[in-house]
């Protein structure tokens, strides 16, 4: 049983960072302020497009993520909307006083999309894997932070993100990898709306990024042997949608968390800060417990940090036995 | 206006400013008196006679911008957007007070400010996005292309403490500058120096900061800092360079005006009753 925004079944894999791509190129074509800006990384569909369209409006500022930040902002009081694309991992760590001071407390209209988030990407080595930027960015005020889940959801995040006036942060996965697409083209998409992608009242998963997919696979399994597991994706990371969080907790009594990076303040951490304080119920919190991250293969590394299904699985059984005792 | 009596009004303008900042000191009790009297008269050359701007418009979006970097030096550029008229002089009374425009570090809760600082080594990147951003022609082929016509919407200037050069991204902003040909980018190097906790020479050697910024492929020049006459002479010189962002190494002496406290390291100093009143009797206008 799928609530109204999913597809019958998952669609075909595919990028998100193409699926961002296209949205940017769509934009560009119909709001001359947007402009797209690199820190020496891939403009992918998105270059071939403006190098040819707009070739004012691709800037690459070199390997100098604080630059490429900073730079932003005063574009921004130029009157444009830059788009920033780099690592996540740099953008958070040589940007992140560049985001605080001249993006965040200035409240720029700058939109910063910070691609290969998370602990999944492989074969690349802990140097790049990004797993504390949720909770870093999170304790900043003034920003917007967007995680699409799939390909339909980056493209109208992406869209939705240049329609919104201030700061806003994207997190992208692995730019290179497919996932599946689990949402309808003609969804209606709301910043700060956390979305209900299955219904059930006896367990909530709360999930975010690309792992909503598995989380997806494990309510459906769990509907199977008679368990409803009622899935929210968290799209918006902040603002949090504290309603629909709070009345997960009260209805289903029981609450499991799934991300891609570290619970320690991301949205494990956030969730566990909210209902502690409003309905406390049983909670897990699936995602990296305060570790590094390690070379190998992305389904070798979701078994290794206790990110796969089954381990989904096991902690919403965990939550189940807690909230019966 | 004749030149002479240009420099002359200006001078008095500086002189009247650094009485005007001593006033906002004291509302805090302290105050970066050094760096801010280091830079006043650069200051001043820029909203009172170079740049085009309108303080009934803050907004404008042709207006030429001032960074300011080292945002600490607040105290003087707050006085001087007021006395421009980007809003009324009774506000300088509220400096550094809770719920006040005025912050402590440029803030640009304060009309005329363009962007909050603090953070050093940060505004000349912020710069560097502005000034591109007074090239971008949406529909046009400009920035990006090789031979070419170019014309900005207008300047911007960045005003960099000498110690704040040791920062690394200044020289990230240093190279984009250059390689975006933004002949419409001035930044003006406050060279006092000293930094916070000592002489700039003894912390972080910065050599030859004219050597570094013609490295970086910047159009440079070495001024008095303190002399309007070539302050000016030299902003002038700056419309002129095409293809080229340029650098002004202004040689400025810390705490400029207050003569016990020129040129010693006057970072952040005490302001009571009696130092005004003494430091009055120096800056008689």
């Amino acid at each position: 049983m799928k609530t109204q925004y999913l597809r019958e079944v998952k669609g075909d894999h595919e990028s998100m960072y193409s699926a961002h791509n296209r949205a940017l190129i769509q934009l560009a074509r119909k709001d001359s302020r947007i402009i797209t800006c690199y820190g020496d990384f891939v403009t992918g569909e998105a270059g071939e497009v403006f190098h040819e369209e707009f070739p004012d409006r691709i800037l690459d500022v070199g390997i100098a993520e604080g630059h490429l930040i900073t730079s932003a902002a005063g574009l921004s009081n130029a009157g444009f909307i830059p788009f920033t694309h780099c690592h996540c991992l740099f953008g958070l760590g040589l940007g992140y006083n560049q985001i605080r001071h001249h993006v965040a407390y200035d409240k720029r209209n700058v939109k910063i999309v910070l691609c290969n988030s998370g602990m999944i990407w492989g074969d690349i080595g802990p140097s790049h894997l990004a797993v504390e930027d949720l909770a870093a960015l999170r304790a900043i005020p003034n920003l917007t932070i967007l995680s699409p889940s799939d390909a339909v959801s980056t493209e109208k995040a992406t869209i939705a993100a240049a329609e919104y006036i201030g700061p806003v942060i994207i997190r992208l996965p692995f730019i290179n990898a497919n996932y599946p697409t689990l949402y309808r083209d003609d969804f209606t998409y709301e910043i700060g709306k956390a979305f209900h992608l299955h219904p059930g009242d006896d367990v909530a998963i709360i999930a975010t990024g690309i792992l909503v997919s598995d989380a997806l696979d494990v309510a459906e399994k769990l509907e199977r042997d008679g368990i409803h597991a009622r899935l929210l994706d968290m799209q918006t990371v902040k603002p949090l949608d504290e309603a629909a969080i709070v009345a997960a907790a009260r209805e289903t009594g029981a609450v499991v968390t799934v991300e891609d990076g570290s619970i320690v303040g991301g949205l494990g951490g956030a969730i566990a800060e909210l209902i502690s304080e409003t309905y406390p119920v049983p909670l897990r919190r699936i995602g990296v417990q305060d570790q590094f991250g390690e070379s190998g293969k992305g389904e070798e590394i979701k078994e290794h940090y206790g990110l796969s299904a089954e381990c989904i699985a096991h902690a919403v059984h965990e939550v189940l036995r807690a909230k019966k005792g | 206006m004749a030149k002479e009596a240009l420099v002359m009004e200006l001078q008095t303008k500086a002189t009247s400013l650094r009485r005007e900042a001593l006033l906002l000191m004291k509302e805090m009790g302290s105050g970066w008196l050094g760096g801010t009297f280091s830079s006043a008269d650069v200051i001043t050359a820029l909203l009172f006679y170079r740049m085009k701007h309108d303080p009934k418009n803050p907004q404008w979006s042709e207006r030429d911008r001032l960074i300011i970097s080292k945002a600490h030096a607040c105290e003087l550029y707050y006085a001087a957007l007021s006395e421009a008229g980007y809003f009324p002089k009774e506000d300088l009374k509220t400096y550094s007070h809770l719920g006040s425009r005025l912050q402590v570090h440029v803030d640009c809760r304060s009309p005329g400010a363009e962007c909050s600082g603090g953070s050093l080594g940060l505004g000349l990147s912020f710069a560097v996005g502005v000034a591109m951003g007074a090239y971008v022609m949406p529909d046009k082929k400009n920035l990006s292309a090789s031979s070419r016509i170019r014309l900005a919407r207008f300047r911007v200037y960045c005003i960099v403490g000498d110690g704040e050069c040791n920062e690394g991204q200044i020289w990230e902003a240093a190279e984009n500058a250059s390689h975006y040909r933004l002949d419409n980018l001035t930044a003006i190097i406050d060279h006092n120096k000293y930094q916070s906790t000592g002489s700039v020479e003894k912390k972080m050697s910065p050599l030859s900061l004219a050597e570094k910024f013609r490295a970086f492929g910047w159009e440079t020049r070495e001024i008095d800092g303190n002399n309007l006459e070539e302050v000016i002479d030299t902003l002038d010189w700056t419309g002129t360079i095409v293809g080229r962002p340029q650098a002004i190494i202004s040689h400025t002496i810390k705490g400029k005006g207050i003569p016990w406290l020129e040129g010693t390291n006057c970072h952040f100093v005490r302001v009571t009753d009696e130092f005004i009143k003494e430091a009055f009797e120096a800056l008689k206008i």
